[in-house]
Order: structure tokens, then sequence, then C-alpha cells
């Protein structure tokens, strides 16, 4: 087994909280685009993988309060029962912040396989609720989302973490 | 003696304990409104708040629509006004025929101290788009309580019905299909004038007959129209076509399955109809005194 080099630490500037509640505010419209057909059978939660990002990076600046409230604006805009979104990202956000220092540790390949599971759990909990109120299982694809989700989470994290690169100052180099 | 150290950085609650206190709260608003329905006032205050939010996110594919619209060829809108003139033509027949028939219909029923039905007014609406819910059957349209909308309005399409009008928000509705699971359309078919309960079946395109005896005479392709018997939906509107009956021995019930006539396409115009059903008060209750008088004597 080759060794692998350790790779070097960047230090990264603050987050900006406008930023934040700009991601958030951006992933809540992509969610609330007139999705329809296949697309709208696949699509992951995007609401739910920007609260997983922003608990697992900044678990003091963003956890339960954001959490509960996004899930109840989903609810209310999803037309779904009133609260079943808000415990669900409730649960995500708990499972976050608990294993924050563990999912960063991981290289990225490997921190896609802790997103995929949480997303999953997110969408069982949103199902069992929905079981319970009486509805039928909307068949496999339900899940599919969820593994699309955490294919972008790659691209989600360098996305969300531009703003955060130190600028190579012209003076100086 | 236990003695522990003060904390050193004040978080507040753990973390376990902020989860608990989330799901209970969740709890709490799942029961309320699922069972008791007191959250009417939340939701169209959030609705409020996230109306401009929806209005925004579906603002660039109308304006790919508007357009798409404005490269159409001046042949292809020739063609669609011929064919347009044509229909109306055709139908200012119908009309026609219908007027009169109308006033006859009015005529027998005084003749036979019926009750008469009330004409319908109608609100135009166009779907905005299909509900997202995995769970139901259901589409957003751009109709809501301002515009004279209430819930319980059927709602058709030219084909035929389409749904009912579930909840409204001040500036959008939103409606149940008739392919939802927990909506029933009482039907007749047209053939024959036998009456059963068309039921959605929560896929999308197709709706059952529930509890029709295997010997009913139910054949494909037949007709269903609306019997109005339940008062929500107004008499003769086409519902679906019979498309597989299965008569199984083994069963109870015979197994038949219905295409709704009506399609439910991404960019359609329906119709609201405002209609309150005549249907008489419900009778009083009986006096509970023949019991007390009972025990008194004996």
């Amino acid at each position: 087994m080759a060794t692998r080099e350790a790779r070097p630490q960047q230090i990264l500037l603050p987050v900006k909280p406008a930023f934040i509640v700009l991601t958030l505010m951006m992933a809540l419209i992509v969610n609330l685009l007139p999705w329809s057909g296949l697309a709208l059978a696949i699509k992951p939660d995007f609401v739910a993988l920007t609260l997983l990002y922003w608990c697992i990076h900044q678990p003091r600046k963003v956890g339960f309060v954001v959490a509960f409230l996004f899930g109840v604006v989903m609810d209310i805009a999803d037309g779904s029962l009133l609260g079943q979104h808000a415990l669900a990202y409730s649960v995500l956000a708990y499972a976050g912040i608990v294993l924050h220092r563990r999912v960063l540790g991981f290289s990225m390949r490997h921190q896609v396989l802790h997103v995929i599971p949480l997303l999953l759990l997110n969408d069982i909990i949103v199902l069992a609720i929905r079981a319970m109120a009486g509805s039928d299982f909307p068949g496999w694809l339900y899940f599919f989302g969820s593994l699309l989700g955490g294919i972008l989470w790659p691209l989600l994290s360098w996305m969300l973490r531009l703003p955060q690169i130190p600028k190579p100052d012209p003076d100086h180099v | 003696m236990e003695y522990s150290a003060p904390q050193l950085f004040n978080r507040g609650p753990a973390p376990a304990v902020r989860l608990l206190l989330c799901v209970l709260l969740s709890l709490a608003l799942l029961i309320a409104d699922a069972r008791f329905k007191y959250l009417h006032y939340l939701r169209q205050a959030v609705a409020v708040v996230v109306y401009p939010l929806q209005r925004l996110a579906g603002a660039p594919g109308v304006l790919l629509a508007r357009i798409g619209d404005y490269f159409v060829t001046q042949a292809s809108l020739r063609n669609e006004n011929t064919r347009l003139n044509e229909q109306t033509l055709r139908n200012a027949a119908a009309l026609q025929q219908f007027q009169a028939l109308q006033a006859e219909n009015a005529q027998l029923r005084k003749l036979l101290s019926a009750r008469e039905r009330f004409p319908e007014s109608t609100i135009a609406a166009e779907i905005l788009y299909g509900g997202r819910d995995p769970f139901t059957r259901r589409i957003i349209i751009d109709k809501g309580g301002q515009n004279g909308v209430r819930a319980g309005y059927p709602v058709i399409d030219p084909i035929g019905v389409v749904g009912q009008v579930t909840r409204i928000y001040p500036w959008l509705s939103e409606v149940t299909l008739i392919t939802d699971k927990g909506h029933s359309v009482p039907v007749q078919n047209v053939r024959n004038g036998l009456r059963a309960v068309a039921s959605g079946m929560g896929q999308d395109g197709v709706i059952e007959l529930k509890f029709i005896p295997l010997n009913a005479d139910f054949q494909q392709g037949d007709q269903l129209v609306t019997s109005g018997i339940d008062g929500i939906y107004p008499p003769g509107l086409p519902v679906a076509v019979v498309s597989h009956v299965e008569r199984n021995a083994s069963f109870l019930f015979a197994k038949i399955t219905c295409t709704p006539s009506a399609g439910v396409s991404s960019h359609g115009h329906l119709l609201v109809l405002a209609w309150e059903s005549s249907a008489p008060p419900r009778p009083a209750e009986e006096e509970k005194a023949v019991p007390a008088k009972k025990k008194k004597g004996a």
C-alpha cells in the first residue's frame, strides 16, 4: 500500500453569515422551481443537501433552529403534512452536528459515503411519517434523489467553499 | 462527594436535548395538522411569505415560454386560427341546442315540482405546476381565495373532470386530482345508468371502481360521468372510460380500472366551477324524550 502524502490543510477565510443565508435561499428557490416528470422524480432535496453542508462545516452557526424553520417552509411550499420535513431536517441537523468532526476528516470520496446514508435517512423519516398518515409506498425511485444529492456533494462543497479561499495578495507575491 | 468543574464554554443545551425539543415540536405540528386542522392560519401566513419565492422560482420558465411564443411562425398561427374558428362554429350549433334543452328542462322540472338546478359560475385558471409531494396527486393553479375560489369547488378541463380544490391560499389553490388515493367521485355508467364510486389509486392515469359485484354490467369502453348524488360534483361531467374489467370468482368484487378522460398536462387551462349544491337541509334530530318517559313509568 503506497503511503499517501499528507494533504496540506488550507487556511480558509471565515464564512460570512450573509453567504450562508444566500445559499440556503438559493437552495429553497431551486427546490421551488416547477419541476415535473422525470426531473421531479429524481431530483435531490437541495435544501436538505445545503443544510447538511452547513451543519457539517459551520455547526456553531447553522443548527436546529435553521433546520426546523426551513423544514416548516418546505412543508408549506410542498403542501405536505406540516412538520414532516421539519422533523426530518432536525434529525439531519443533529447528524450533521454530531458527526461534523468525523466527516471533515475524510477525503471527498468518503465524505460522499457519509452524506448518502444521511440523505437516505432523511427520506426514510419522511416516508415513515407519511406511511403512518396513510400513504402508499411511492416506489423505489423515491430514494434516487438522495443518491444524486450525494453525488453532487463534491461539487457543492467546492462551490460553497469558493468565497472562503483566500485571494493571493497582489502586492506581496 | 461529586464535584464537577464549572463549564468553560457555555454552549447551551446539548445537541441531543435540542433534537428532542425539535422532534416533540414537529410531532405536535404533525398531529395538529393531520387531525385537528388548527394550523390553517399558520399555513396562510407562511404561504404569503413563500409566494414571492415561488413566483420568482417560476419566473424563468414563464419567461422562456413567452419568448418561445414570440417566435412562432405565422403559418402555424393561421392554421390554429382556422381550426379554432371551425370548432367555435360547431360549438355554436351545439350551444343553441343546449339553450333550447335547458329551457325545456326548466319547464319540465317546474311541471314536476322538482328542485331547480342552479347555474354554475366559472373561474378560468391555469396550472402553475404539478404538486411536488410524491405521496399525493395534486396540482397548483393560479387562482386563489382573492379570485373567488373556495375549498370544495370542482375543477374541469375541456374534456372532463380534473379534481377538486382542496386548499386555498390568497393567490394560489391546490387541486387534488381524481387519481389521488383519498379521492372518490360518484359516477354513473352512461350506457345503462349503473351507479358506482370511482376512487383514485395514487398512480397517474388510472382510477378504479371499488366494491362492484362480480355480475355488474360494466364493459370495457363504458363512459362514466358524474352522477351528482354527492352534491360536490355537478351531474353529467365526463370522468373516465372503463379500460379493464377483471371478474375473478375467488374475489368478492370485480376489479375494474378506468382511464380518466381529462388530461393533466403541464400548461393546461382549467375551469373552476363555483357550484353550490342545491340539496335540501338535513332533517332535524328527533327528540330523545321517549326512553326517559319509559324509565319514569317503570
